[in-house]
C-alpha cells in the first residue's frame, strides 16, 4: 500500500488567481481577531493576572452551586468555579486579592479551611503574587517579540528582504489569529498557551520557509516565467508535502487534545488552530505578498553566477 | 551505487546504541537502577514537580526590612554612646536610608563624628552644616550584607525544611534576593509555608516597669509589644518592653516540644555564654518581670522568682501541640536574618501528577500510532523506513532527557507529542524530492541521491527557524515552559538526525539488497 503513487508530484491549482481572496480573508481574520480581543478580552490565567487557582477533587460528585455559595461568602471578590474534566474535579479561580503576597496566602488558607470536609485531594494549588505576575507578563512579551525578531533576521539572512517581510507579516497574522481564537472561546491565556503561540510561530515559519525555498529555486530555474506563474508553480510543487506534514502534526496534536488530559487541553487546542492557520498563511498570505514585491531584483546577482547558471540548466 | 561512508554508519549505530543505553535504566525500578555499577548509565528521567507531585515556592528575602532594622540599631547604640560621651544632640533618628542628628555644640562635632565612625564601619558620613550629621551605609556595605543575608536565609530555610523530614528538597538562590524552593512529593505545603513565613526571632528582654502600664508614654529605649493573650476587654494585652536584649535566640543549643502540667510547652537549653548571661541577669533582677518575645510578639512575661542558673528553661503560653512542635523546630533551625515573602506557589498533588503521566503516555502512544499508520498508508515501504526512524527518534529523545538529566514536565510531554507529528516532515520533504526525480526519469540510485541532496537545505532552514523559537522559549520561559522548550529542541535535533542519516542508511541497505529497477513511490 502506498497511496502516494496515485498523487501527482505537483497538483495544478491556480493559487495566484485567488490571491486577492486569500489576502482579503487574512485581513478579515486579523480584523475579526483584534475586534474580538478588544470586545471580549483575553481570559488571563493565574500566571499573568496574579491570584489563586485551586483544583480540587471532591469526595462525591461536586455540587457546584453549594461550593459557589460557600466560597462566595468568604469575601474574596470574584470566585469562579468550573467542572474540570470529571464531575468530581472542580477548578477554582480566585481573583488577585488587594494588597501584597500575604493577603493571597491568607485567602488560600481561608478557602482550604472552608472546603476542608469536602475535598479528597488538592490536585493543584497555584498562586502568583502581583510582583511575579507582572514579571511573567514582561518575560512572555519579550520572548514573543524576540522569537519573531530572531526568526525574521534568520530569514533575512538566508533569503532576501522581501521574503523576510512576507514571513513576518504571515507570522503576525498567525499569532494574532491564534490570540483571537483564544479570546473568542475564552481559552485561558497562561504560560503554556503562550508557549503554544510561540510554537505556532515556529511551525508556521517552518512551513513558510519550505515554500520560500522552492520559490527561490524556481526563480533561479525559470528566469523568464511570469512571477505569478512561478509562485503558483512553487506552491503546487510543495503542496503534497505541506498537506502531509500538516496531517501528521494534526494527528499528533488531536491525540494530545483528546487523550492528553485536561491540564494541557487548552494548549493543544491553541496549537491545532495555529497549525491550520499557519499552514494556510504560508501559501495564502506569505506567497501572495511576495507577488507584490520585485523578486527578480533580489536574485539577479545569484542567477548571473555562472556556476548557478549551469546548475539551473542541468536541472531544467 | 549510493555511497554510504563507513564513518556515518558507525556514527548512526553508535548514537542509537547510546540512546538505547541511556533509555534502558528507565525500564528498571528506581532502586535497581541506583544499584547499577558506576560505568553504566543509570540515570532515570527527571520528572518535574507537575508530574511527580510536589511544591514549588518562590520566596523573596525582605532586605528593606533588615536595612531598616540596622538603622534602628545604629540609632540605639548612638543614643547610648553620645550620652556616655556627654555630647548634647537633637533630632536623632532615621531619615530614609540614613541616620541623622544634630549636635548642640558645634565644638563637639568632630567627637560625634568619631563616635559615629566607631559605632559601625563602612559608613558614609556627611556634615549638613549647623552641627548636623548624616550617615548612611556605603553601597559596598549594603551589597555585602545582602549577599550574607540571602546566603544565611538559604541555610535557615534548608534547616527548617530538613527538620520536617522532606526528602530531596532543592533550595537555590534565584536572582539577587530570591530563593527557589522545590519540594518533590510534599503533600501538605501549608505547613512548610507557615514555617517559612515566620522569622522566628526569639529574644529574652526585661519588661519596662517604669512605664505606665497602658503604654501611653513610652520611654526612649523601650517599645510597646502586643501579646497573643487577651485582656479583659478582648484586646491583645500590651506590654512595654525594653529594647535591649538580655539573651537572644541565637544562644539556644536545643529546643524540644514537651508537656508541663499537661500543657504543651517548649523546653530549651542555652549554650555556655547564654546560660551565664541568663543566670547573671536573673540573679540581679529577682522579683522583676522579663518577657519572652517571638517575632515582636510577647509569648509570656513571667516574674523572676529565683535566679535561673541551669541554662535550661521552658516557654509556655497558650499553644496547641502542633504549634509547640513547630516552635521547637523553628528554634532549633534558627532565626531567619530577614522576613521571607512567598511570591509564587505551584503545588501539585500526587493524584494529578500520576494522571498527567498516564494521559501523556496514552497521548504519545496514540499520536505515534496515528502517524505511523498514516505514513505506512501513504508511503508504503518508504513510510515504514520513516516509521523506524520515528520510533528511534523517540528513543533518542528519552535517552537525551535521561542523559542530560533535563526535567520532563507536562508541557514537555506535549513537546514530545508535537515532535512526533513534525519529525516525519524531513522524510516527507526527502521522499517528495525523490518522487520528483523519479518522475523526471532518473533511476532509483540517482533519484535517491538527488532527493536527499536537494531536500537538505530546506530541512536545515526549516528546522533552524523552529529551533530559534525553541531556544528563546528556553531562555525566557519559566518552569513548565522551559520543559516544553527542552523537549522541542532535543526533538528537533534528534529528528533531523534520524530522518536524514538513519532513513538514508535503511534505504541504502535496501537498495543494495534488492537492487530495485524502479522505485515504488
Amino acid at each position: 500500500m502506498a497511496l502516494i503513487r496515485y498523487a501527482p508530484i505537483a497538483p495544478n491549482f491556480n493559487f495566484m488567481r485567488g490571491r486577492k481572496v486569500f489576502m482579503a480573508f487574512s485581513v478579515a481574520m486579523v480584523v475579526a481577531s483584534l475586534t474580538i480581543l478588544a470586545v471580549r478580552g483575553l481570559n488571563l490565567g493565574v500566571d499573568f493576572r496574579g491570584g489563586i487557582l485551586i483544583e480540587i477533587e471532591t469526595r462525591d460528585a461536586a455540587n457546584l452551586g453549594d461550593l459557589r455559595a460557600r466560597l462566595g461568602s468568604l469575601g474574596l471578590g470574584e470566585v469562579t468555579l468550573q467542572e474540570f474534566g470529571d464531575p468530581k474535579d472542580v477548578l477554582i479561580n480566585v481573583q488577585r486579592q488587594d494588597g501584597a503576597e500575604e493577603e493571597q496566602i491568607a485567602a488560600i488558607n481561608l478557602i482550604k479551611s472552608e472546603l476542608g470536609d469536602q475535598v479528597a485531594e488538592y490536585r493543584r494549588t497555584e498562586f502568583v503574587g502581583p510582583k511575579v505576575g507582572d514579571e511573567l507578563k514582561q518575560a512572555g512579551l519579550l520572548a514573543t517579540v524576540l522569537a519573531m525578531l530572531g526568526i525574521t533576521i534568520y530569514i533575512w539572512f538566508r533569503f532576501e528582504w522581501q521574503f523576510a517581510v512576507a514571513a513576518l507579516i504571515a507570522l503576525f497574522h498567525d499569532v494574532i489569529s491564534t490570540i483571537g481564537l483564544m479570546a473568542l472561546i475564552q481559552l485561558e491565556f497562561n504560560l503554556s498557551t503562550l508557549a503554544a503561540i510561540l510554537t505556532v510561530a515556529g511551525y508556521s515559519i517552518n512551513d513558510t520557509v519550505v515554500i520560500f525555498d522552492r520559490v527561490r529555486e524556481t526563480l533561479r530555474k525559470y528566469k523568464k516565467l511570469p512571477i505569478l506563474d512561478l509562485l503558483t508553480r512553487a506552491v503546487n510543487g510543495t503542496l503534497i508535502r505541506t498537506s502531509l506534514t500538516s496531517v501528521t502534526t494534526l494527528l499528533a496534536l488531536i491525540s494530545l487534545a483528546v487523550f492528553g488530559g485536561e491540564v494541557i487541553r487548552g494548549f493543544s487546542i491553541a496549537l491545532i488552530w495555529g497549525v491550520v492557520i499557519g499552514t494556510f498563511s504560508s501559501w495564502g498570505l506569505a506567497v501572495p505578498i511576495l507577488s507584490y514585491t520585485n523578486l527578480r531584483v533580489g536574485v539577479t546577482g545569484a542567477t548571473d553566477d555562472p556556476a548557478e547558471k549551469t546548475k539551473a540548466a542541468e536541472k531544467s | 551505487m549510493v555511497q554510504y561512508p563507513r564513518w556515518q554508519l558507525f556514527l548512526v549505530l553508535a548514537v542509537i546504541l547510546l540512546g538505547l543505553a541511556f533509555v534502558s535504566p528507565n525500564l528498571l525500578k528506581r532502586e535497581t537502577a541506583d544499584g547499577l555499577p558506576g560505568w553504566v548509565p543509570s540515570q532515570q528521567i527527571n520528572l518535574g514537580l507537575d508530574l511527580q507531585g510536589g511544591s514549588y515556592l518562590l520566596l523573596e528575602v525582605d532586605l528593606a526590612e533588615v536595612m531598616r532594622e540596622q538603622l534602628d540599631n545604629l540609632v540605639e547604640s548612638l543614643r547610648i554612646d553620645l550620652r556616655r560621651a556627654k555630647i548634647g544632640y537633637t533630632g536623632l533618628g532615621v531619615d530614609g536610608d540614613a541616620v541623622v542628628f544634630t549636635v548642640r555644640d558645634e565644638a563637639s562635632l568632630d567627637q560625634a563624628r568619631e563616635i559615629l565612625f566607631r559605632s559601625a564601619g563602612q559608613l558614609l558620613i556627611e556634615s549638613s552644616g549647623g552641627g548636623g550629621l548624616r550617615a548612611e551605609f556605603t553601597k559596598q556595605a549594603i551589597e555585602e550584607r545582602r549577599v550574607g543575608i540571602v546566603q544565611q536565609s538559604i541555610e535557615i530555610v534548608r534547616r527548617r525544611i530538613d527538620e520536617t523530614g522532606t526528602r530531596e528538597p532543592s533550595i537555590q538562590r534565584q536572582g539577587e534576593q530570591r530563593i527557589l524552593v522545590q519540594l518533590p512529593g510534599v503533600r501538605d505545603p501549608e505547613r512548610i509555608k507557615s514555617l517559612l513565613g515566620k522569622t522566628a526571632k526569639l529574644t529574652f528582654r526585661f519588661v519596662d516597669e517604669t512605664a505606665a502600664a497602658d503604654g501611653s508614654r513610652v520611654p526612649a529605649g523601650s517599645e510597646v509589644l502586643l501579646s497573643d493573650e487577651l485582656d479583659p476587654y478582648g484586646n491583645p494585652r500590651r506590654y512595654v518592653i525594653k529594647k535591649r536584649i538580655m539573651v537572644g535566640g541565637d544562644s539556644l543549643t536545643d529546643a524540644a516540644a514537651t508537656f508541663q502540667d499537661g500543657q504543651p510547652v517548649v523546653s530549651f537549653n542555652f549554650d555556655g555564654v547564654g546560660a551565664k548571661r541568663f543566670a547573671d541577669a536573673t540573679r540581679q533582677n529577682v522579683g522583676r518581670a522579663f518577657a519572652i518575645v517571638l517575632d515582636n510578639q510577647v509569648i509570656s512575661a513571667p516574674v523572676i522568682r529565683e535566679p535561673i542558673l541551669g541554662g535550661r528553661g521552658i516557654i509556655s503560653g497558650s499553644f496547641t501541640t502542633q504549634e509547640v512542635q513547630d516552635l521547637a523546630l523553628l528554634l532549633r533551625a534558627g532565626a531567619l536574618p530577614a522576613p521571607l515573602t512567598i511570591l509564587e506557589e505551584r503545588s501539585v498533588g500526587p493524584g494529578l501528577g500520576a494522571d498527567s503521566i498516564a494521559a501523556g503516555k496514552i497521548a504519545s502512544i496514540l499520536g505515534m500510532v496515528f502517524v505511523v499508520v498514516f505514513m505506512g498508508i501513504i508511503y508504503g515501504l518508504f513510510g515504514l523506513m520513516a516509521n523506524v526512524a520515528l520510533i528511534l527518534n523517540l528513543v533518542l529523545i528519552l535517552g537525551a532527557l535521561s542523559g542530560l538529566q533535563a526535567t520532563l514536565t507536562l508541557p514537555g510531554i506535549a513537546g514530545i507529542v508535537l515532535t512526533i507529528g513534525m519529525a516525519v516532515d524531513a522524510n516527507v520533504l526527502i521522499f517528495e524530492r525523490i518522487r520528483e526525480e523519479v518522475r523526471e526519469g532518473r533511476g532509483p540510485v540517482t533519484a535517491i541521491d538527488a532527493g536527499y541532496r536537494r531536500a537538505m537545505s530546506t530541512i536545515i532552514d526549516s528546522n533552524l527557524t523552529t529551533l530559534i523559537a525553541a531556544l528563546l522559549l528556553f531562555q525566557f520561559g519559566t518552569g513548565p515552559v522551559k520543559g516544553f522548550a527542552v523537549t522541542l529542541a532535543i526533538g528537533l535535533i534528534t529528528s533531523m538526525f534520524t530522518a536524514i542519516m538513519l532513513t538514508r542508511l535503511l534505504i541504502v541497505v535496501w537498495l543494495r539488497r534488492r537492487r530495485p529497477q524502479a522505485l515504488a513511490i
